[in-house]
């Protein structure tokens, strides 16, 4: 059968034999054969998860913590004794927090994740400097962006006209403090510069305190989505020279649908959300306490860890990458390497492959992986990111990202590399096969 | 088996992936994304590739425990089936895109890659039976789609299943509604999915531009001018842009498209009536083609009736000698011969009508 992809704990998965996948169905006259690919004699017993870019698990303790948080009563903004407690949890998660990050306790703005913190940062700084001086319309930012600082800069452009000035991309997706001076010494009328912190797709790292600092030679306050970054790459807010950097629980085994926007007290910031004016005024919302204990424990437990972690992922990364490139042909890696690649991130383009046939394959075999681009209907649509770096649209199609995190092992990797020869080799006869079954 | 279920989103589809899933064969739903920009194809129940339909076939795929993905054939459905509809229109034809789709798409570039992959089959929500290699009529005569699968060969029927071609459509909602699947209610889609406004004519004009040209009648004298032939069709009443009825009295129809020259020929119902037919690119579904004159019955539109008619292939072309007259019969549609059987009428063979 189908090996369908569960949970671990679902115990489903193969109880193959044999480590390979019989690749091609082998036809006699007219006759086929089951091709072994979907069998599920892949040696997998359970699922391998390598797409921790798109989400972690959630470390164990945060979810204690969460769930601890949750059985207790109280709004964070009332004055009673419950209101209190849940302050006060509150707090302590902030401080925390805050401490990991390098960040000032009153810098930290609790928010729904990382697509409204970068939407606040972009927006409302812009906003803010606008309003201070209407000469100011101008965003400096890159081609690499998440479509959550991409689509909020251009929708400033469509409805709030803010001019766009796009940092040239080199093609390992990276761009350089150099470009960036001659950006700001060209314009005058800068409102912010954003540039993330390392690129969810590529993995590749930005020179971000560099950055920053021509950025603050200039007087510009600069943004850094970090979503990717903490836990990943040492992450300290003061030391980076920004004005504000977005962040996700998610991304660091924490729980989806809360994160935060450092933001230092003298950058302006206009609000999105209008109301109790809870965080600093800038943002409105009862305050999600257990989200926010549990988003602190997760990074007391990644960054504390996170240097130790990272050279183990480095290895692991760099395993899996060498025996890509090793057992498959026409394999290209996207992105920086060594120290300037997130440790955990491994991005290939295999020629001549559809990035959703070998999804397929990947995920019937066990293997959960991406191909690290947006999707639009779940179509994968060719990247943004790699049409940045230089690639054509049809070799943008043929990606995929394999992400390692927290619960990665070298077991998740010798399975990949398992199954990927055959994978991309089969998905390759597919695309010919599709490709050459045309009219009559 | 390992089976590939085409899921669109309908209901149709999805009690075909259900009853796959029940028949114990390994089933991997997927939905074809065939829009060029991704939720903009459907508004209402027109069309079969909304973003809405992906969802709804998601779910179907999450209540029968399957694997589900979206692949992406937008740009070989604009080549093979969208540019062709295109350009027979501007030849002065008339194509039906279902079908073109079902040869061009579903059953060869996603069979081929199904196959590619690992599957023995693709399995449609189409009205249709098929066993023993012998395509007939679905039960349910109303929704019986044999007519838009007649084109496929012998070697693509091998690979398909049709697990619906049993049961009347009522029977598949009740089947859906008892399976707990939200499709059960869903509205049939109509008309042609590339086309959501469904107006044909404002869609053609816009990629064919404006060709004008003449309305004449029988003898030649012009009674009207046009944009373009993409506009008519044979066997077209309304919208003909002339004053009225011919000097008879009686309504006047396009019985002749000339792309050519531009002309499009207007003329009484009876010069409608066609008693031959000349079929290209024959296909015969159960494979070789028959030797000597085939006994039959022939239609020529998805939803048409039936004339009897005696076929012979002769130098690669179907010939077909109408006993009856057919009415209002245009190039570039198919004509699919039956063998009328009382367990279902069987499906002969196919072919795309020639001009004259």
């Amino acid at each position: 059968m189908v090996p369908r992809t569960g949970r671990p704990d679902e115990g489903v998965g193969a109880k193959g034999s044999g480590p390979e996948i019989r690749v091609g169905p082998v036809r006699g006259e007219g006759d086929i054969v089951p091709a072994g690919i979907l069998d599920p004699a892949m040696g997998t017993t359970r699922p391998v998860y390598l797409d921790h870019a798109a989400t972690t698990p959630m470390h164990p303790a945060a979810i204690e913590a969460m769930t601890v948080a949750l059985a207790t009563v109280g709004n964070a903004s009332s004055l009673h004794t419950a209101g209190r407690a849940a302050r006060r949890r509150l707090e302590e998660a902030r401080e925390n927090l805050a401490a990991r990050l390098g960040a000032r306790p009153s810098e930290v703005i609790v928010t729904a994740g990382g697509t409204e913190s970068d939407n606040l940062a972009v927006k409302g700084i812009y906003w803010a400097r606008r309003d201070a001086d209407p000469h100011r319309r101008r965003i400096i930012t890159t081609a690499v962006e998440h479509h959550a600082v991409l689509d909020a800069v251009t929708w400033l452009a469509e409805h709030e006209g803010a001019e766009v000035t796009f940092l040239p991309c080199a093609a390992d997706g990276s761009v350089s403090p150099s470009d960036l001076r001659d950006a700001l010494a060209a314009h005058d009328d800068v409102a912010l510069v954003s540039v993330m912190w390392a690129n969810n797709e590529v993995g590749t790292v930005m020179p971000v305190a560099e950055l920053a600092a021509v950025a603050s030679e200039f007087g510009v306050p600069m943004h850094s989505d970090a979503v990717q970054a903490v836990g990943q790459v040492a992450v300290d807010f003061a030391a980076s020279g920004l004005s504000a950097m977005s962040l996700t629980a998610h991304k660091f085994g924490g729980p989806t649908g809360v994160g935060a926007l450092l933001l230092r007290r003298d950058t302006g910031c206009v609000p999105l959300l209008h109301g109790g004016g809870q965080e600093r005024d800038v943002r409105s919302g009862t305050l999600d306490v257990a989200g926010t204990v549990a988003m602190a424990v997760a990074a007391d437990i990644a960054v504390g860890s996170q240097a130790e972690k990272a050279s183990a992922l480095r290895l692991l990364r760099d395993r899996l990458i060498d025996g890509v490139l090793g057992s498959i042909g026409d394999a290209h890696l996207n992105g920086a390497v060594g120290e300037r690649r997130l440790p955990g991130n491994v991005h290939f383009t295999f020629r001549g492959c559809e990035g959703d046939s070998l999804l397929m394959l990947l995920d019937a075999n066990g293997i959960e992986c991406s191909t690290g681009s947006a999707c639009t209907a779940g179509v994968a649509q060719p990247s943004h990111v790699l049409l940045a770096m230089g690639a054509d649209p049809g070799t943008a199609r043929g990606s995929l990202r394999l992400s390692l995190g927290h619960t990665s092992t070298a077991a998740d990797v010798e399975a990949a590399l398992r199954v990927l020869p055959s994978a991309v080799e089969r998905a390759r006869q597919a695309a010919l096969a599709s490709a050459s079954a045309g009219p009559r | 088996m390992r089976v590939l279920a085409a899921m669109s989103g309908g209901v149709d589809s999805s009690v075909a992936a259900a009853r796959m899933v029940a028949g114990g064969h390994e089933v991997v739903g997927v939905h074809l994304a065939l829009s060029q920009t991704p939720g903009t194809l459907r508004s209402g129940s027109r069309g079969c590739c909304s973003r809405e339909d992906a969802g709804d076939a998601r779910r179907v795929a999450d209540i029968l425990e399957i694997p589900f993905y979206v692949w992406d054939f937008a740009d070989r459905f604009k080549t093979d089936v969208i540019d062709d509809f295109v350009d027979s229109y501007a030849r002065g034809e008339t194509p039906n895109p279902c079908v073109r789709c079902n040869e061009r798409i579903k059953f060869s570039a996603l069979a081929a890659r199904a196959v590619a992959l690992g599957f023995d089959a693709v399995a449609t929500g189409h009205y249709a039976r098929l066993s023993g290699g012998r395509l007939r009529r679905a039960v349910d005569g109303d929704k019986d789609q044999s007519y838009v699968l007649g084109v496929l060969t012998a070697e693509q029927l091998r690979r398909a299943v049709f697990p619906i071609g049993d049961t009347p459509k009522a029977a598949i909602r009740e089947e859906a509604a008892g399976l707990g699947l939200a499709v059960a209610d869903k509205p049939d889609s109509h008309d042609i999915c590339f086309i959501p406004s469904g107006d044909t004519r404002a869609f053609l004009g816009a990629r064919i531009g404006v060709r004008s040209g003449a309305v004449v009648d029988a003898d030649g004298a012009v009674l009207a001018r046009h944009d373009g032939v993409h506009g008519f069709t044979i066997g077209q009443r309304k919208g003909l842009g002339i004053p009225g009825p011919g000097p008879d009295g009686r309504p006047r129809y396009v019985t002749g498209i000339d792309a050519g020259s531009g002309t499009v020929r207007v003329g009484g119902a009876a010069d409608l009536d066609v008693w031959s037919l000349t079929g290209q690119r024959p296909v015969f579904t159960a494979g070789d083609a028959p030797v000597g004159p085939i006994e039959c019955e022939v239609q020529v539109r998805a939803h048409g009736g039936v004339v009897p008619a005696v076929a012979e292939l002769a130098d690669g072309v179907l010939q077909v000698r109408l006993r009856k007259p057919l009415r209002g019969v245009a190039p570039g549609q198919t004509a699919v011969l039956y063998r009328p059987d009382p367990a279902g009428d069987e499906v002969l063979a196919s072919a795309t009508l020639a001009a004259g």
